[in-house]
C-alpha cells in the first residue's frame, strides 16, 4: 500500500493531497499516477533535491519542498545518495519542464516516473508547510489520476488507516542485504565498519577520503561479528523510523561501547548512542529538514551551518556532563533555533555522535571536521 | 562575546551624492547602521554630503555633518569629535577610499581612531587585484587569466598574450567605472586609456574573456568568532559581460546543483577568511562555464554593497544592521533574527519564493550615449519583485519599471516577426534585450537559437517560452474561466496584459477576474521558508491558496512610494515617504508602505507597520487596498510624496472609491493642467509667462508666434523635465516635435514663453487649508532655463530682499488656495525686471524637501504628512514639530547659508554634451553649509566634484558674446587672486581692453599652430587647465564648446557654464584662499538657528535652547 503508483501519465492529471487532519490541497499530478501514503514533512533546502529524494532517511515520508522550482538541474549520475528514490511521495509547487546543467543526464520527472513515485505539483507548498509547522508532522496521502476523483471522505479514511511514523521500525527496509566494501582513497590508514541503518553514499565517501576503508554491513549485524573484523572504529549511520524501536542496534552499540572501540554516529546513529547511554528519544513536532540550521559546538562556541534531516531527537541535559553506564557524557552540540540536542560525546569512552549531517549531501560542509575527529579518535585508540 | 566596552563613540562615513554605481542603497545601509549603533548607546558621528538621505536626518545620529567627504574635511570632523572608532564599510567605495586615505596619511593614528568592520590590509587584499588573485590561488580556486598593467604599453603586450576579446578592469573604482571589453586594438586604446585615468593607482587589469559564462554572486557575513554565513545567492540572467548592476538578477540561484552551490559556498568562505574581513559583510562574484562547470572567482567587495541591499530585501536578513552589530563586537549567534525573534542570526536564509531585480536605464536622457551594456554600470535605478515562481517575479519586476516597452506583450501576428533580425539584435546586450528574446521565442525561435545568441541559460528561456504559451492560451481560450485565470495569474500576467490579449479593457478583465473570485493572497518574507513563525509583516502578493496578511482593526494609512530610481525621481521622494511613515506611526496610525525599489529606506520592513513589496501599478495597489479594507479602517492613501508615480494613480484610485489623503486628485489636475492652472493664476492675479497648449505642429507654431521666441516646449505631465527644450525659431520647433515627443490630442505639448535672464526661485510650502507655512525659498544660482533639479541653489536666497519674499509668500498662499492644496506645494517662480512670474506649481513633495528640511532644521515632510491627515499648522507649532514662530521664509539674520549642487553622470556617458538645459540629467545632489554663501558654495563644489574648486592655476575662459560684459568683473577677480587666464582670441581681446592679460589659445577646429601652438583641448588634456569657464549661447552643440566640455569631463576639470556660476565660484575661491572652511554639525546648526530666531524676536528663553 505504500507505493502503488506505476502508471505513466501522458500529461498532468488532477491530483489531490489529503492530510490526516482533513486538510486538502488540490493540484496536478507530478511523476507517477496512483496513490501513496507516508508522513508529511517539509524540507527547506533550496538546492539538493536529487540527494533528498535518494536519502534512505526519507523512507515512508512524503516530502514537501518549500523551494518553489524543482527539477531545474535535472538528474545526474553522481549526486544520488543511494540506488533509488526513497520518498514515498513528492510535493512541489513548480516543476521544471526542461533542465539545464552540464552534468544532467535525465529529467527529474523521468526518474520519478520510472520509479513509480507519486507526486503532486501546483499546490500551495508554503500553506502546507505552515500547517505542518503549527499542527506537527502527520500522515498524508497523495492521489493522482483517477484516484483523485474519489470522495475526500474515502481518501481520508485511507490516509487514516496508513501506518504512522511513531513506532515505525524501518531500518530493515532500507539496510543493505549483504556487506560491501568502500575502499580507502589513497593509502588505507584505518578500517571502519559502518552499520547501515539507511546510510547515504556520501558518508563512506567522506571516510574513504580520509584514508579509511569502510565495510558497510547490514543493520542485523551483531557486535561480535563487528568485533571479529577487528575494526579501528565503528560508524552508525543515519536512517528512517522511530529510534525507540531500534533495540537491536542499541544493544550492538552498548556492547561496542563496553569494548571501547572508537565510535562515530550520525543522525539515527546519534539516537542509538543516546539510547545506549540510557537517554530517551522523542518525536519533534515537525522535525528539522533543511540545510541552513545553526548548530553550536558547546566546547568552542563556534556555530556551523548544517544539514538536518530528523524527526526524532535525544532528550539529554543541555549543559554539563551527566553520568551514564559508560562514564560521564555530555551534549556536545545544540541547534540554536530550538535548543534541540545535536550531538553527544562520551568523556571516558572514545565515542561521539551528531544528530545533523556532516557528510552534507545536500548541504554545507561546515561539519566536515567531525570526520577528522573520528580519525583522531581512532589514532588515539591505537 | 558581548559588544566591546572600549568603543563609546563611532564615526560613520556615508557614500555622498547618488551617482551611477553608488545609489541610495547606501542610505538604506547607513540608516540601519546609525539606528543600531545609537540603540546600543554609542555616540554616533556621521559625515555625508548628501542631504537627500534619511541617514543625515539629525535624529539618526548624535552629530550629523553634511560636509564634503574628503580626507581634509573628515579629518576636521575627527579633530572636533574625537571618535573612538571609524566604521567605513557601510558607505560604499567612497567611505572605504576615505578610510584608507585617513589611515595612510596618519590621521587615524594621530587621533587614536580604530577602524572597525574591516582593516586596511583586508581592504587592500580584497580590492587590489594582484593580491586578490594570490589569495584565490592560495585557497586552490581559479581566477580568470590576467595581466596587471600600469601603462598602455603594458596593455598592448598583455592583449597580445591573452587574445581578443579582452576585459579591462581599473583598480579601485566603483560601479566598474572605466572598465569595458575590447574586441580589437582600437577598443583597447580607448578603454584602457580611460581606465588607467579612472584608477586612483593608475592600474588596470587585462583579463581573459569569460563573456557568456553564467554569473553568480554570494553575500557573506563573518563575525569575530569566525562564524561565516551565506545570506543569499544571486544568479544573473544576463551572462558574464554585463555589469551585475545592469543585469537582470534572480535570487536564489536557480540553475546550480547542491554540489556546485556548496563548492561556491566553500570557496566564498575561504576567501572571506583569507582576505580577513573580520566582521561584517562582503560579496563575491563567480563565473561558471556552462559547458563544463569550471568556476572562476571574479571579484569581492569587502563591504556592504548594492547587492547586499538587494540581498537584504530579497531574504529579510538585514545585512547592514547585522554588520554594524558585528563591528562593535557581537557574534552572529548573539543577535536575534529580526523576523522570527526566536531564532539567531547565525543561519542561512531559505527562500520559498523567487526574487527578480531588473535595472532601470535613462538612455532617453543621454541621446548620444552608447546603450550597449558592458562591464561599466549604466543603469540609474532598479526594481525588485517577489513571486512564488520565476515567471511571476519577472513579470512583476518588469511592470515595476514603469516603462511600458519593458512589459511583455503579444501584439499582432507572431508570424510577421523577423526572427533572424531579432536573433542578431539580441546578440549585444542592451536595455530592452529581454523583450527581443521574448518576441523571438514567441515567433518560433528555438531555445537553442536564443541561447546561442545571448548565452542566457536555457532554463530561463524555457520559462519565457511558458509565458508565451500562456499568452497564446489567454488569446485563444473560448472564455476566461477560473482555472485559466488562476493559471495565468500564477505566472504574473497583469489584468492589463490579459485585457490586451482578449481585446478588452484592463477594468473589464479585472471585473471578470473578481467575478470568478480570483484574488491574490499575501505571503510573508520570513527568512526561513515558513519553518518558524514570522513576527514582521513584510509581504508580497501571489496567486496561491493561503493569505497570511493578518487582520488589524487599527486606522490605517497607505503610503505609495516612488518606484525605481530614475533621473528626476529618486531618493528625495523616498525621503518624504519615509518621513510620513515615521510620523504617522508616532501619531498612532498603522502605516502601510507599498514600493518596489530595493535600494530604499522605505522598503526596510522597520520603516512602516507593514510593508508590501509590490509594483506601483493600479492593479497591484488596488488589490492591497481591498485586502486592507477587509479589516480595520483605511483612512486613505497618500499619493503626494512619492513623485509622479503615485500621483499618476490618484484619480483612478479615487474613481475606484479609495480615499486620497491630502490634496485631492482634482486639485492635482488643476495644477498640472495648463489651461486650468492658467485660470487659477488669472483669478489670483498672478502673472505667468505667456503660454499655450498645442495638439498639432501648426498650433504649436501659432502659439510660438503669439508668445514670441524663445519658447520652452515639453509634453504635458512630466517630471524631471523629460523631453523639455528651449527652442529659438520655427525650424528648431519642428525639429523638436519630430524628434523628441509625440504631438496629438492625447499627447498635447506645452509651449511657454521662455524668460531670458530671469532669477529662478524654488519654493516649498505646506498648506493646511487656512495657514501657509513657507518652508523654504531657494534662489537658483544659474538663471532660469536650466532644470531646477540640475541647478545649484541657495537658501536663504542670496539676492532676494524681505519684500521679494513677502511677495513670494503671498503668491504661494494664493496658489495654494486656488488649487486647493492640503499638504505640500512646490512652486517655481522667475523674477524678471521686478515681475514675479509663476512658472509652475506642483501640489506634491518636491525634490528639494530634504534639502529644505536640513537647511531650515524643520522636518517639513513629517509636518506635511500630519497636515494631510487633518492636523493644523498651528497645532504642529504647539507640538514642536514646526517652529513656534516664523518659517523658512523668515530665516533670521546671521543664519548659515546652505547651497545645494547637482551631481551629473557625464563621466559615465562619454560623448554626451555636458551643457545644462531644461531636461534634468543629474542623478544626485550635495549640500554645502557655512556662514557665508561663498564658503557654502565652495563646500558644495568640493562635495560634488573630485578636487572641488581650484585655488590657483590657469583658468581658461570662452564666453558667449552676451555674457562678456557680466563676466569681466569675476574674471578680473580671478586674475587678482593669482590665476593665469587663458582665452580664445575673441574673449582675450575683450579681456585685454579691461587690463586682463590672457594667453590666447587656438580653437580646437583651428588645429595646432604652425609652430605647434597647442589648442584648448591639448592643454586641457595635458592637465594644464585648473578651471574652465565656457558659456555657450542658444542650444545645439557648437563644436568647440562641446569638445571643451567633453575634455573637461574626461580630465575632471571644473567646468562652469554660466556667468552666475562663475560669480559664485569666484566668491568661493576667494574665501578658500583666505581661510580654511570649518565644519559644523546639523544639530549645532539647529541650535544656532533657534537662538537666532529667538534673539530676532527679542525673547530668548534659555530653557528653549537646550
Amino acid at each position: 500500500m505504500v507505493n502503488s503508483g506505476s502508471v505513466k501519465p501522458k500529461s498532468r492529471e488532477s491530483a489531490v493531497l489529503v492530510l490526516e487532519d482533513g486538510r486538502v490541497a488540490r493540484g496536478r499530478s507530478y511523476g507517477a499516477l496512483g496513490a501513496t501514503f507516508g508522513e508529511a514533512v517539509f524540507n527547506t533546502g533550496m538546492t539538493g533535491y536529487q540527494e533528498t529524494l535518494t536519502d534512505p532517511s526519507y523512507h515512508r515520508q512524503v516530502v514537501i519542498m518549500t523551494a518553489p522550482h524543482i527539477g531545474n538541474t535535472g538528474v545526474n549520475d553522481e549526486d544520488a545518495e543511494s540506488a533509488r528514490i526513497w520518498v514515498s511521495g513528492y510535493v512541489v509547487r513548480d516543476p521544471a519542464r526542461v533542465s539545464s546543467n552540464w552534468r544532467a543526464k535525465r529529467e527529474l520527472e523521468d526518474d520519478l516516473l520510472d520509479q513509480g513515485i507519486v507526486g503532486i505539483c501546483d499546490v500551495d507548498t508554503r500553506a502546507l508547510t505552515r500547517h505542518l509547522r503549527e499542527r506537527g508532522a502527520m500522515r498524508v496521502g497523495i492521489f493522482a489520476g483517477e484516484h483523485a476523483g474519489l470522495s475526500i471522505d474515502a481518501l481520508l479514511a485511507q490516509v487514516r488507516s496508513s501506518p504512522a511514523m511513531k513506532g515505525a521500525d524501518l531500518t530493515g527496509e532500507v539496510s543493505t542485504a549483504s556487506p560491501y566494501l568502500v575502499p580507502a582513497i589513497g593509502t588505507c590508514q584505518f578500517k571502519v565498519v559502518a552499520v547501515d541503518l539507511g546510510i547515504k553514499t556520501m558518508t563512506p565517501h567522506r571516510l574513504a577520503q580520509r584514508g579509511i576503508e569502510v565495510q558497510v554491513v547490514p543493520s542485523t549485524v551483531t557486535a561480535s561479528e563487528i568485533l571479529a573484523k577487528n575494526p579501528d572504529g565503528v560508524f552508525f549511520s543515519n536512517g528512517p523510523g522511530d529510534p525507540a524501536t531500534a533495540d537491536g542496534a542499541v544493544a550492538v552499540m552498548s556492547e561496542l561501547l563496553f569494548a571501547r572501540v572508537p565510535i562515530f554516529g550520525i543522525c539515527f546513529g546519534n539516537q542509538i548512542l543516546g539510547r545506549a547511554l540510557g537517554l530517551g528519544t522523542y518525536k519533534l513536532r515537525y522535525g528539522h529538514r533543511g540545510i541552513n540550521s545553526p548548530v553550536q559546538d558547546l566546547r568552542t562556541g563556534r556555530v556551523s551551518v548544517t544539514a538536518h534531516n530528523h524527526g526524532f531527537a535525544v532528550d539529554a541535559p543541555r549543559r554539563g556532563a551527566f553520568q551514564t553506564p559508560f562514564g560521564l557524557a555530555e551534549v556536545s552540540h545544540v541547534c540554536l533555533n530550538d535548543d534541540v540536542v545535536e550531538g553527544l560525546r562520551l568523556l571516558e569512552v572514545p565515542a561521539f555522535s551528531v544528530q545533523y549531517h556532516p557528510e552534507a549531501a545536500a548541504g554545507p560542509h561546515d561539519g566536515a571536521g567531525l570526520f577528522d575527529e573520528f580519525v583522531d579518535l581512532m589514532k588515539a585508540g591505537r | 562575546m558581548p559588544r566591546r566596552a572600549d568603543i563609546k563613540s563611532i564615526l560613520v562615513i556615508g557614500s555622498g551624492p547618488i551617482v551611477i554605481g553608488q545609489g541610495c542603497e547606501f542610505d538604506y545601509s547607513g540608516t540601519q547602521a546609525c539606528r543600531v549603533l545609537k540603540d546600543e548607546g554609542l555616540r554616533v558621528v556621521l559625515v555625508n554630503s548628501n542631504p537627500a538621505t534619511i541617514m543625515t536626518d539629525p535624529e539618526f545620529s548624535d552629530a550629523t555633518y553634511i560636509e564634503p567627504i574628503t580626507p581634509e574635511f573628515v579629518e576636521r570632523i575627527i579633530a572636533r569629535e574625537r571618535p573612538d572608532a571609524l566604521l567605513p564599510t557601510l558607505g560604499g567605495q567612497t567611505a572605504l577610499n576615505i578610510a584608507i586615505a585617513l589611515h595612510k596619511n596618519g590621521v587615524l593614528d594621530r587621533y587614536g581612531v580604530e577602524m572597525i568592520g574591516a582593516d586596511v590590509n583586508a581592504i587592500e587584499r580584497g580590492e587590489n587585484r594582484e593580491l586578490f588573485r594570490g589569495i584565490v590561488a592560495a585557497i586552490g580556486a581559479e581566477s580568470a587569466l590576467s595581466v596587471i598593467c600600469h601603462s598602455m604599453l603594458d596593455c598592448q603586450s598583455a592583449a597580445e598574450q591573452l587574445g581578443f576579446p579582452v576585459v579591462i578592469r581599473p583598480s579601485f573604482t566603483m560601479g566598474g567605472a572605466g572598465s569595458g571589453i575590447a574586441y580589437d586594438e582600437t577598443d583597447l586604446l580607448r578603454i584602457a586609456g580611460a581606465g588607467l585615468q579612472a584608477s586612483p593607482t593608475t592600474e588596470v587589469l587585462l583579463e581573459e574573456s569569460i563573456i557568456g559564462w553564467k554569473e553568480y554572486e554570494l553575500e557573506l557575513m563573518r563575525d569575530r568568532n569566525d562564524n561565516v554565513v551565506v545570506i543569499c545567492s544571486i544568479e544573473n540572467l544576463d551572462p558574464m559581460g554585463v555589469h551585475t548592476g545592469d543585469s537582470i538578477t534572480v535570487a536564489p540561484a536557480l540553475t546550480l546543483t547542491d554540489r556546485e552551490y556548496q563548492h561556491m559556498r566553500d570557496v566564498g568562505i575561504e576567501i572571506i577568511r583569507a582576505v580577513g574581513v573580520d566582521t561584517g559583510g562582503c560579496n563575491i562574484q563567480f563565473a561558471v562555464n556552462p559547458e563544463d562547470g569550471r568556476m572562476i572567482v571574479i571579484e569581492m567587495n569587502p563591504r556592504v554593497s548594492r547587492s547586499s541591499a538587494l540581498a537584504s530585501k530579497a531574504t529579510g536578513f538585514p545585512i547592514a544592521k547585522i554588520a554594524a552589530r558585528l563591528a562593535i563586537g557581537y557574534t552572529l549567534d548573539e543577535i536575534p533574527n529580526d523576523i522570527t525573534k526566536e531564532t539567531p542570526a547565525s543561519f542561512e536564509p531559505s527562500l520559498d519564493y523567487v526574487v527578480v531585480k531588473v535595472p532601470r536605464f535613462a538612455f532617453e536622457k543621454f541621446p548620444n550615449a552608447d546603450p550597449v551594456l558592458t562591464t561599466t554600470m549604466k543603469s540609474v535605478g532598479e526594481a525588485m519583485a517577489i513571486g512564488r515562481n520565476f515567471g511571476e517575479a519577472l513579470q512583476k519586476a518588469l511592470r515595476s519599471l514603469e516603462k511600458p516597452e519593458a512589459i511583455f506583450s503579444w501584439p499582432g501576428d507572431s508570424a510577421e516577426i523577423d526572427v533572424p533580425d531579432l536573433l542578431a539584435r539580441m546578440h549585444r546586450p542592451h536595455d530592452g534585450r529581454l523583450s527581443l528574446v521574448q518576441q523571438a521565442l514567441w515567433a518560433g525561435a528555438t531555445i537553442e537559437q536564443v541561447h546561442e545568441s545571448t548565452r542566457i541559460d536555457p532554463w530561463f528561456l524555457d520559462q519565457i517560452c511558458q509565458l508565451n504559451e500562456t499568452a497564446d492560451e489567454i488569446r485563444s481560450a473560448p472564455a476566461l474561466d477560473e482555472p485559466l485565470l488562476r493559471r495565468v495569474k500564477r505566472v504574473g500576467f497583469s489584468d492589463r496584459q490579459i485585457g490586451q490579449l482578449r481585446g478588452i479593457s484592463e477594468d473589464e478583465a479585472r471585473e471578470i477576474r473578481h467575478g470568478l473570485g480570483v484574488r491574490p493572497v499575501f505571503k510573508t518574507v520570513d527568512t526561513c521558508a515558513a519553518e518558524f513563525a514570522a513576527q514582521t509583516p513584510y509581504h508580497y502578493s501571489t496567486y496561491d491558496e493561503e493569505n497570511e496578511a493578518a487582520a488589524s482593526d487599527r486606522t490605517k494609512v497607505i503610503i505609495l512610494g516612488s518606484g525605481p530610481n530614475r533621473i528626476g525621481q529618486g531618493i528625495e521622494f523616498d525621503y518624504s515617504c519615509v518621513h510620513a511613515a515615521l510620523t504617522l506611526r508616532d501619531a498612532g496610525y498603522e502605516t502601510i508602505m507599498i514600493n518596489c525599489n530595493p535600494e530604499t529606506v522605505s522598503t526596510d520592513y522597520d520603516t512602516s507597520d507593514r510593508l508590501y513589496f509590490e509594483p506601483l501599478t493600479f492593479e497591484d495597489v488596488i488589490e492591497i487596498v481591498y485586502a486592507e479594507q477587509r479589516s480595520g479602517t483605511l483612512l486613505g492613501v497618500i499619493v503626494q510624496l512619492g513623485g509622479q508615480t503615485p500621483l499618476g494613480l490618484a484619480q483612478r484610485l479615487k474613481n475606484a472609491g479609495v480615499p486620497i489623503i491630502g490634496t485631492s486628485p482634482e486639485s492635482i489636475h488643476l495644477a498640472e493642467d495648463r489651461g486650468a492652472f492658467g485660470r487659477v493664476l488669472a483669478q489670483a492675479g498672478l502673472p505667468a509667462p505667456k503660454h499655450g497648449t498645442a495638439m498639432s505642429f501648426p498650433e504649436a507654431q501659432a502659439i510660438a508666434a503669439d508668445v514670441g521666441y524663445p519658447v520652452l516646449v515639453r509634453p504635458s505631465y512630466v517630471l524631471g523635465g523629460r523631453g523639455m527644450e528651449i527652442v529659438y525659431d520655427d525650424n528648431m520647433l519642428a525639429d523638436f516635435l519630430g524628434r523628441a515627443t509625440q504631438i496629438n490630442p492625447e499627447h498635447p505639448v506645452l509651449v511657454d514663453r521662455f524668460l531670458d535672464d530671469a532669477i529662478e526661485i524654488d519654493v516649498d510650502a505646506i498648506f493646511d487649508g487656512e495657514e501657509l507655512f513657507l518652508a523654504g525659498v531657494m534662489e537658483h544660482i544659474e538663471e532660469a532655463g536650466i532644470h531646477s533639479g540640475d541647478s545649484a541653489c541657495a537658501l536663504p536666497p542670496i539676492t532676494l530682499g524681505a519684500s521679494d519674499i513677502e511677495r513670494i509668500r503671498e503668491s504661494t498662499l494664493r496658489i495654494a488656495q486656488g488649487v486647493g492644496v492640503l499638504g505640500l506645494l512646490n512652486v517655481q517662480y522667475a523674477l524678471v525686471s521686478d515681475v514675479l512670474y509663476v512658472l509652475e506649481a506642483n501640489p506634491r513633495a518636491s525634490r528639494t524637501v530634504p534639502f529644505v528640511s536640513k537647511a531650515t532644521a524643520v522636518p517639513i515632510a513629517k509636518a506635511a504628512a500630519r497636515v494631510m491627515v487633518g492636523q493644523k499648522i498651528s497645532q504642529l507649532r504647539l507640538e514642536g514639530l514646526l517652529p513656534t514662530r516664523g518659517d523658512g521664509g523668515t530665516m533670521p539674520p546671521g543664519a548659515a547659508c546652505s547651497v545645494k549642487e547637482a551631481v551629473l553622470p557625464f563621466g559615465r556617458f562619454h560623448g554626451v554634451d555636458t551643457l545644462l538645459g531644461p531636461e534634468m540629467r543629474s542623478t544626485g545632489e550635495v549640500m554645502g553649509i557655512d556662514d557665508s554663501f561663498g564658503l557654502a558654495f565652495a563646500k558644495s563644489q568640493e562635495a560634488a566634484f573630485a578636487g572641488g574648486l581650484p585655488t590657483s592655476g590657469t583658468a581658461f575662459v570662452s564666453l558667449a558674446n552676451r555674457d562678456k560684459r557680466a563676466a569681466i568683473f569675476p574674471i578680473m577677480r580671478l586674475a587678482d587672486l593669482g590665476f593665469q587666464i587663458a582665452a580664445t582670441a575673441g574673449t582675450a581681446d575683450i579681456l585685454g581692453r579691461h587690463g586682463i592679460s590672457a594667453r590666447v589659445l587656438r580653437k580646437h577646429h583651428e588645429g595646432r599652430g604652425p609652430a605647434g601652438e597647442p589648442t584648448t583641448i591639448d592643454l586641457i588634456m595635458a592637465g594644464e587647465i585648473a578651471l574652465i569657464v565656457n558659456t555657450p549661447y542658444g542650444v545645439g552643440p557648437r563644436v568647440d564648446g562641446y569638445e571643451i566640455r567633453t575634455a573637461a569631463v574626461i580630465k575632471s576639470v571644473p567646468c562652469i557654464t554660466t556667468v552666475q556660476g562663475l560669480a559664485a565660484a569666484v566668491q568661493g575661491i576667494a574665501l578658500l584662499r583666505n581661510a580654511e572652511a570649518t565644519v559644523r554639525s546639523l544639530q549645532e546648526h539647529a541650535r544656532d538657528l533657534l537662538k537666532l530666531r529667538q534673539s530676532a524676536s527679542g525673547s530668548v528663553s534659555p530653557a528653549e535652547l537646550d
